[in-house]
């Protein structure tokens, strides 16, 4: 009997061992594997991209619909290309939909808003949006405001 | 002048052969003879000594540690109007190298102590030789269980620890100082990361629950069996493991998120 309790508290032990590193995963780091099938791809070109990163938020209206998976050069245009996962239920992007890199509070993670148009068709896997504002970079607006201070 | 060149040699050469001894002793114990279905029982009884009684000062020195993490960070970062980021600052520190190095220290005094004393005192009292006269070797009944245990016991307490740290500083954050909920998760999901920081931490403690147990174990093995040669060594076990913990904490932590 003695025995028994011992063994039931060893195995509870490292049950909670490993719950609590699934609950790690799961609430601390955000690691996703459920929704990796139901997504579909949408391009952005940004002339800047600022502070964005693979796994920041895609939004609309403020509320996340899918994220960031991937940054690279466009060679032949020579703006960044960014990799969108937006979920399967999510289907009623229009292709005029505007794409814009917001930050969250001053000096919080940049993330990416949505903003659909007004054309009946919509974006499938693949497509493009082609109306983006870029990220605000801070350097360029100082530059911009001291410009214009000197130029009155 | 001879002769503290002459004893400092000794006490080098003592040290060496110490090491060697001890790296002899882990060879024979768990590398030799592997015996793991015999073992089973043994291994649960000291898992449940090393681990499940560890677990209440894993548990709320976590907790603590926790809230102070979201106390403090509150302080700073609200000067900065981004509390919000609390959460991401409490989950690092705590994933990365608080949970593990705590935990480390904590075990070393509360397990490792433990183990060295009673080895120590098994040898003391010749029930090591008492084993070996009846055919039982006494590496592989009696070092060999409570080697395996430490080491798996480790990983375990330290995630627990940061999961209640986490959940001390949501408490202090979100409940107390009033931090807007969602943010708190999201900055934190967002930082985050599960292999870079979360199997990282556990690869840590990994390391270091190797590294106590095997120094508690062979003072224990290895100390004089008097009264006064088990004090001496259950002292070496805690400061020898603090010390191995937190040297090799900043070796981990330069090859794991130093750009070498």
């Amino acid at each position: 009997m003695r025995m028994r309790t011992v063994e039931i508290s060893v195995g509870a032990f490292m049950l909670a061992g490993i719950i609590a590193l699934v609950l790690l995963a799961l609430n601390v780091s955000g690691l996703n594997l459920a929704s990796q099938g139901d997504t579909y791809k949408v391009y952005a070109r940004f002339e800047n991209v600022g502070g964005l990163t693979p796994r920041s938020k895609v939004t609309m209206s403020g509320v996340q619909i899918g994220q960031v998976t991937a940054i690279h050069l466009d060679t032949e245009m020579l703006m960044a290309k960014v990799e969108l996962d937006i979920h399967k239920d999510v289907d009623y992007l229009s292709i005029d939909s505007s794409a814009q890199i917001l930050t969250a509070g001053l000096l919080g993670e940049q993330y990416i808003g949505i903003t659909v148009g007004a054309e009946d068709d919509v974006l499938a896997d693949g497509d493009v949006i082609e109306d983006t504002q870029s990220a605000l970079v801070l350097e360029e607006l100082v530059g911009k405001f001291l410009f214009n201070e000197v130029s009155e | 002048m001879l002769n503290f060149l002459q004893n400092l040699g000794h006490a080098g050469l003592k040290r060496v052969a110490a090491v060697g001894r001890s790296g002899q002793m882990l060879a024979q114990a768990v590398i030799a003879k592997p015996a793991p279905l015999e073992m089973l029982p043994l291994l649960i009884k000291q898992i449940y000594f090393v681990g499940v009684l560890s677990l209440i000062i894993i548990v709320v020195s976590g907790l603590f540690i926790g809230m102070v993490l979201g106390l403090q960070g509150y302080t700073i970062l609200v000067d900065y109007g981004s509390e919000q980021a609390v959460g991401q600052m409490v989950a690092l520190s705590l994933v990365r190298e608080l949970a593990p190095v705590v935990a480390a220290l904590l075990f070393a005094g509360r397990a490792g102590s433990a183990l060295t004393a009673e080895i120590g005192l098994m040898k003391a009292t010749e029930q090591l030789s008492s084993l070996e006269m009846i055919g039982v070797d006494p590496l592989r009944r009696i070092i060999a269980p409570r080697f395996w245990a430490g080491f798996i016991c480790l990983p375990i307490l330290a995630t627990i620890f940061s999961l209640v740290g986490i959940w001390g500083g949501a408490i202090v954050g979100i409940d107390w100082l009033g931090i807007y909920e969602g943010s708190f998760w999201a900055n934190m999901q967002n930082s985050v990361d599960f292999g870079e920081d979360i199997l990282n931490g556990l690869i840590k403690a990994v390391v270091f629950g190797f590294v106590v147990t095997w120094v508690a174990v062979f003072q224990g093995y290895d100390c004089l069996p008097t009264s006064e040669g088990i004090s001496q060594a259950t002292t070496r076990t805690v400061v020898y493991s603090s010390l191995a913990v937190l040297g090799l904490d900043f070796v981990l932590t330069a090859l794991m998120f130093g750009d070498f």
